[in-house]
């Protein structure tokens, strides 16, 4: 699954680990802000759980079996910063201490399983949880679709950095329908195993379950008067989701428009193949030597990738209001119920 | 009766990497190493696919990088087993590949398919054993104190020093869970099985965030206040600089001329 | 009990709960002169752990105090109280956090400022007094248990702590290991609180127990008559191994 060296050209290569260095800067901030000085040894530790359960093979159907991401998992145990950072190390440590996963490809592995799936599956995770009633329940099965959707859409970031800057001449359909058919039945077994963990970890630990905030019991004295209940004050209200979801729909508008402004001027392997009919020219466009920007303007496509971005970013905020509207209709539909 | 995990129980990836030894490439400061291995991987990925000379030059370079680290070729392959999925990836897109179609030995594959291919697998290839052979030729410990020299945030230093420190710690930990789960007759064979995995893994959390808070305390107990005193720094000469520089230096060298000839 | 004015411990009305709303301590008192040797003794999820942890700060009170050679602990003093109070944890795994031992033993010292030579020293001398100078260099995972344990005393030890608290020094040790750890803890020139269901060993190394059930303090006396009272020790599940007497006063 970690992308080796060579995979993606140059430049996406290079512009992925822009992406995920400024992912990684953000969640620094953020999972500081969660944990405080516990942030090092807490995030090192999920770290090497995370490490560690991606090694348990799962059985999938007979014959072949599937090993956990855990981006989603990590960021329903603890919350989408740290999870980031978690499966980010992970990375790291597998690419530099272990050989797995190429150097240049640091930035493409970290934007796809770290930052894609933790943030997604977070997300997803927060839209079911806040628009059913808080419960158990809710909290398992916003685990299973988290993880479910995560995958895919992983999968799908994939096709589309393939689709800008992959080096292999494939029909991008055909790699769409082949990662995103693969990866909907892996996507069912890392939302299964996802949502059975997060319900093992609730039935013994829930204040422990990131996504699922608990409610602590009073403090009693044992005195000769037998048990009294000490007072206390009533504990502060945690930070709200919003920074995330405005922090996800940012990047989400960036990433969209960038990708649409830089995509178009990137023929896809069949017109490349028809345009060159050689080798040369085709990956000579899209390689650090002549960075591709210079070629757009002798082709005179400025506008049409200038409309093309901005139809990406128009694209995303449609679907933020589309979902919002949803999440908005149920909430307040929630809201008249517990009125009534 | 005590039931002992075998040494191969798990013979995953996760094994290090590490070749103890003393020399050139292994005294080198770990900034500079790093810093070479990643330049010479980002060479090998901007030189154009055609110029197979280039890519006979890097191979040729990494060859003298293993034998000045006495690291043996038969290490290197074994550990180059990791790079197999993406070799069957390859192999498939002259297959399923577009464009004008070459017969080779009766079968019909597409030209730019096979371009694809050899792309992948050639720089793939040279990065692993780059990756390799940094990760042979430098202690763990070292590689954080490198990255740690090179600004790499200080936060996600430590957070990886943690992460190395207990790796094998949770492995055991697993190992045991799994021990003691097929000691009782379990075999995971299909989905049906999943639940009892996922109860391992929950289990694994819940010891793993606990130790993680243990770990937090005991530093605590010691006076850390969310920075890590820096007990030793590591600095490098210019002529350690220019003889990890000489990788990444022919590397781009290379990689130019395989420019302007192509 | 106490010779000198200010006890190194001084514990009041101590109450706690987890977040998880298990409440685990119920009212604690107790008091610690300088340089005594104390054993607090108690059953499994009597809350010795959970006091422990208050010791220091690392849990912070719901209700009453705690006071560390006269100096309150809470937000202000934390850094003082954490120098006083020197804790080993049960599981040397989770003391040794850092890559070497001697990065270890350094941590500690170095947090409170000390550097170069001076710090170099104190490493070594903590170090010699468990008796691991020899494993300065090597990595704390290559290291057997007792030894594991011997250099969790000497990362506290390199912090000059008023009181030195150890949370079941003798657990999973084999016998060698443990007359070993007794030896060095028996020379140790400080004030000791010993946590511990190992009433052998308490009896050998603690002249006064301190016997903690369902979350106060429930017995406070002589090692040695707290461990012949056999009534004593049944109502706090507490029992003597098999074929051990204790020695008559």
């Amino acid at each position: 699954m970690h992308v080796p060296d060579g995979f993606f050209n140059a430049p996406v290569s290079l512009a992925a680990g822009v992406f995920a260095a400024a992912g990684v800067a953000v969640c620094l901030k953020g999972a500081r802000n969660e944990l405080n000085d516990r942030t090092a040894p807490m995030a090192g530790l999920v770290a090497a759980f995370i490490f560690a359960v991606q090694m348990l093979n799962f059985p999938v159907a007979a014959g072949t079996s599937g090993h956990l991401l855990g981006g989603a998992l990590a960021a329903i145990l603890v919350g989408p910063y740290t999870a980031v950072l978690c499966v980010a190390v992970v990375l790291l440590v597998q690419g530099f201490f272990f050989a797995d996963g190429g150097l240049t490809a640091l930035g493409i592995n970290i934007t796809l399983m770290a930052v894609v799936t933790s943030v997604v599956g977070w997300a997803v995770f927060r839209l079911i949880t806040r628009s059913a009633p808080r419960s158990r329940t809710a909290v398992v099965v916003g685990s299973f679709v988290a993880a479910a959707v995560s995958v895919p859409v992983s999968a799908l970031a994939f096709t589309a950095l393939f689709w800008i800057g992959g080096t292999a001449p494939i029909d991008l359909a055909a790699v769409a329908a082949a990662m995103g058919g693969v990866h909907v039945l892996i996507g069912l077994g890392e939302g299964l195993i996802t949502a059975l963990t997060v319900s093992s970890v609730l039935a013994v630990r829930p204040d422990l379950v990131y996504g699922a905030a608990g409610l602590a019991r009073r403090l009693v004295l044992r005195t000769a008067d037998g048990e009294v209940p000490v007072e206390e004050p009533a504990p502060a209200p945690k930070a709200g989701i919003r920074p995330v979801l405005l922090g996800g729909g940012l990047i989400a508008v960036l990433l969209a428009g960038v990708v649409s402004f830089y995509a178009s001027g990137s023929p896809d392997g069949l017109e490349r193949v028809a345009a060159d009919k050689g080798f040369n020219a085709g990956e000579k466009a899209s390689s650090v030597g002549h960075w591709p920007l210079a070629d757009y303007g002798v082709k005179g496509v400025e506008n049409e990738r200038l409309s093309l971005g901005v139809a990406g970013v128009a694209g995303v905020g449609l679907t933020v209001l589309a979902g919002g509207a949803v999440f908005y209709t149920v909430r307040r539909r929630n809201r008249d119920k517990a009125a009534a | 009766m005590v039931v002992a995990a075998g040494p191969a129980v798990s013979a995953g990836h996760h094994h290090q990497l590490y070749r103890p030894g003393d020399t050139v490439v292994h005294r080198l400061p770990p900034q500079c190493k790093l810093l070479a291995a990643a330049g010479f991987a980002v060479a090998v990925v901007a030189t154009p696919r055609e110029s197979f000379w280039a890519f006979g030059v890097y191979a040729l370079l990494l060859a003298a990088v293993a034998a000045a680290g006495r690291v043996p070729p038969g290490f290197v392959l074994r550990r180059m087993v990791i790079e197999v999925p993406f070799v069957l990836f390859a192999v498939a897109i002259p297959i399923i590949g577009l464009g004008e179609r070459v017969e080779v030995l009766g079968m019909s594959l597409s030209e730019q398919g096979l371009w694809a291919a050899w792309n992948i697998l050639a720089k793939a290839t040279l990065g692993v054993v780059a990756s390799i052979l940094l990760a042979a030729t430098t202690e763990p410990r070292m590689m954080l104190l490198g990255a740690q020299r090179l600004r790499l945030p200080q936060l996600l230093v430590q957070i990886a020093m943690f992460m190395l420190r207990y790796m094998d710690v949770i492995m055991d930990e697993m190992r045991r869970m799994r021990v003691a789960r097929e000691s009782r007759g379990f075999v995971a064979r299909d989905v049906r099985q999943v639940p009892v995995l996922a109860k391992s893994a929950g289990a694994l959390f819940i010891r793993s965030y606990e130790r993680g808070e243990r770990v937090h305390l005991a530093m605590l107990s010691r006076g850390y206040t969310g920075e890590m005193p820096i007990i030793r720094d590591l600095s490098a000469s210019l002529r350690q600089w220019g003889t990890a520089g000489l990788l990444p230096g022919l590397a781009a060298v290379t990689a130019v001329l395989s420019w302007s000839l192509s | 009990m106490t010779s000198h004015p200010i006890p190194s411990l001084e514990v009041s009305g101590l109450a706690y709960a987890y977040p998880d709303g298990t409440q685990a301590l119920f009212g604690v008192d107790l008091s610690i002169g300088r340089g005594e040797r104390v054993a607090l003794l108690g059953p499994n999820g009597a809350g010795k752990t959970t006091l422990v942890m208050h010791l220091n700060g690392i849990l912070t009170a719901g209700h009453g105090s705690v006071h560390v050679a006269g100096l309150a602990v809470c937000a202000d003093t934390m850094k003082e109280i954490r120098r006083r109070v020197g804790l080993v944890f049960q599981d040397p795994d989770d003391q040794l956090f850092m890559p070497t031992v001697r990065e270890d033993v350094a941590f500690g010292p170095a947090n409170l400022g000390m550097r170069g030579a001076k710090l170099d020293r104190r490493v070594r001398d903590a170090l010699e007094r468990v008796g691991m100078l020899d494993a300065i260099d090597r990595p704390p995972h290559h290291l057997s248990f007792g030894q594991r344990r011997r250099v969790a005393v000497a990362t506290v030890l390199a912090m000059e702590p008023e009181i030195l608290v150890l949370d079941e020094p003798s657990s999973n040790l084999d016998p060698a290991a443990r007359r070993e750890l007794a030896e060095i803890l028996k020379n140790l020139d400080v004030t000791v609180l010993m946590v511990t269901h190992d009433l052998p060993y308490a009896l050998e190394l603690c002249e006064r127990s301190l016997i903690l059930s369902g979350g106060v303090i429930a017995a406070d006396g002589p090692t040695p008559a707290l461990l012949s009272d056999r009534d004593l020790l049944a109502a706090h599940r507490l029992e003597l191994p098999y074929g051990f007497a204790v020695p008559a006063v």
